[in-house]
């Protein structure tokens, strides 16, 4: 069924990572992400690739799953990895290819470049897999609030992203009814090239703009009508609030960080 | 004490050309008077472009009247203090029940306007659990709005305004996209709610059927009331209805037939159980 489409990736199963709060898991990721660039050894690394399995192992995402999500950045990692291998001219000659040789230093660049956005892909990924688009959008208003400071309208952006995710499936299925229809007269929205078949979504597009339009005056009328005034002194029905697992959480992240450091500066 | 009063309440929709000259004004309404006591329910009556959607749009102040005044739970609707009192103390329920709902899940919906005047989050609770209870929507309280029926998506709106706590909800063609069955079920939540839990109810309807369970019916023609009463006095003039392109439930339409026909029905007959007993008099009369 159309309506039962998921938005986003997440991925529904229950576990203590699921849980958790969303700014909890943003704040981490960050986190994550930033030592990934700071502490960029091989022993380093070697840490980060255990406590990246840890976290995929409590989060009851299946490997399968985070897997087949690496594979559209396949041609990304080839990509760097090339980069690295011709483009790096430091360390001893390993082999002469004769237009060009590849240094050690190029050989042990590539290989930590590819593992380092392997990871960064993982965590990020981990979060979106973990936390519904709503609760990230909640996260992401609270995480964000210091921006007020130089008049970001987080609030109205937060505000923004949920009505957005309430009106995907209603907005898919209009425009399913709408090709429908079109087709039903005689629209041929599949033969021809691309440009032709952009223009046949014309006669798709423009009347589900002009429903797009009705309803967004409709819902405006219906949010003032029930005394929304903007993010000013609002409540929540779920305010989102630190439990005991988001301070484990977060404890073994510092735990984490304190370990990078330790491998960096002592070994 | 009245509800909801309008005096020579007069609103034009006024259209302009590119350069901002009139191009052409549309008075919706032209000098409206309408008096709506506490605890009342009120039905009105009007074809397309009578003005009885703008009305409902006035009692919100989603809009502002050029010329009169208007009176909402004693506060005016033109002063600019007033707006947050008057939307907390009525509330409106629009036709297209997907256009209306804010939440991605049903409770956060009904939170949304509580959440909005920022009571606290236990309360908020408490009142999410009993506007859903009232319409009698708490099992699905955890789901998707997506996945209810129409009628559903009607109620949870419904419960949406209770959780204002108001004194007055105003429906604005609540019915006109649901199937027969979500109908039913929306007006006789609607009706529960006056008569148990004292609300004021405005109707906002062109459907006739719908107006029987009111109080008093109001039919409102060009932006003005022409014609007002109780549903059984409203519905002796069938010929005059006509004439304002409105239509007489099926079974009054009968009644006056049968009537006409020379079958002596005493009054305006307003439902099938009355009509049966109508009838069913007449028949014994008729075999003694």
């Amino acid at each position: 069924m159309i309506r039962d489409i998921t938005i986003g990736q997440y991925y529904r199963t229950k576990s203590w990572v699921h849980n958790l709060d969303p700014r909890t898991k943003i704040i981490s990721t960050i986190l994550i992400v930033l030592s990934l660039f700071l502490f960029g050894g091989l022993w380093e690394y070697i840490a980060a690739g255990l406590f990246v399995a840890i976290i995929i192992k409590v989060s009851n995402v299946p490997l399968k799953y985070i897997i087949r999500g690496l594979k559209p950045i396949v041609i990304l990692l080839l990509f760097t990895a090339i980069c690295q291998l011709f483009f790096t001219k430091t360390g001893t000659v390993v082999w002469d290819l004769g237009f060009t040789r590849i240094y050690s230093v190029a050989i042990r660049n590539a290989i930590l470049f590819t593992i380092r956005i392997i990871f960064l892909i993982i965590v990020t990924s981990m979060m979106t897999y973990t936390t519904t688009p709503n609760s990230l959008t909640d996260g992401l208003e609270v995480v964000l609030a210091p921006l007020r400071i130089f008049k970001v309208p987080v609030h109205d952006m937060a505000m923004i992203m949920s009505i957005a995710l309430r009106f995907i499936p209603i907005l898919i299925e209009e425009c399913d009814k709408i090709m429908k229809a079109q087709m039903a007269r005689g629209a041929d929205l599949e033969s021809g090239n691309v440009i032709k078949k952009a223009k046949n979504l014309v006669p798709v597009l423009v009347p589900l703009f002009i429903s797009a339009f009705k309803r967004a005056n409709d819902l405006a009328l219906a949010m003032e009508s029930r005394c929304y005034q903007g993010g000013e002194g609002r409540t929540k029905l779920h305010p989102l609030k630190y439990r005991k697992a988001d301070y484990i959480a977060f404890s073994s992240i510092v735990i984490f960080i304190g370990v990078q450091v330790g491998i960096k500066y002592f070994l | 004490m009245s509800m909801v009063q309008a005096t020579d309440l007069v609103h034009e929709y006024i259209r302009r050309d590119e350069e901002g000259n009139v191009e052409s004004i549309n008075t919706a309404l032209n000098k409206l008077n309408i008096n709506v006591e506490k605890g009342e329910f009120v039905a009105i009556l009007g074809h397309n472009g009578s003005g009885k959607s703008t009305f409902a749009k006035h009692i919100n102040v989603l809009l502002k009247g050029s010329e009169g005044t208007l009176y909402v739970n004693g506060y005016d609707a033109a002063d600019k203090k007033n707006i947050w009192n008057i939307r907390q103390s009525a509330g409106i329920v629009m036709q297209n029940p997907d256009n209306q709902i804010i939440g991605t899940v049903v409770e956060e919906d009904v939170a949304f306007g509580p959440e909005n005047i920022g009571i606290p989050t236990d309360e908020i609770i408490r009142r999410v659990e009993k506007s859903l209870d009232k319409v009698g929507m708490l099992e699905h309280r955890y789901e998707s709005p997506n996945k209810l029926s129409g009628g559903q998506k009607q109620k949870v709106a419904i419960a949406g305004i209770l959780a204002l706590k108001p004194k007055c909800i105003v429906l604005d063609e609540p019915t006109a996209m649901l199937d027969p069955r979500g109908r039913k079920d929306v007006i006789e939540t609607v009706t529960w709610l006056n008569k148990e839990e004292g609300i004021t109810v405005i109707l906002v309807t062109h459907n006739m059927d719908e107006v029987v369970a009111a109080d008093r019916v109001i039919i409102m023609d060009k932006g003005a009331v022409v014609k007002e009463g109780t549903p059984r006095e409203v519905f002796e003039d069938i010929d005059g209805l006509t004439k304002l392109k409105l239509d007489v439930p099926q079974v009054t339409k009968i009644g006056d037939n049968l009537r006409k026909s020379g079958i002596p029905i005493s009054k305006v007959i307003l439902t099938v159980d009355e009509l049966v007993e109508e009838i069913a008099t007449i028949a014994n009369v008729i075999s003694k």
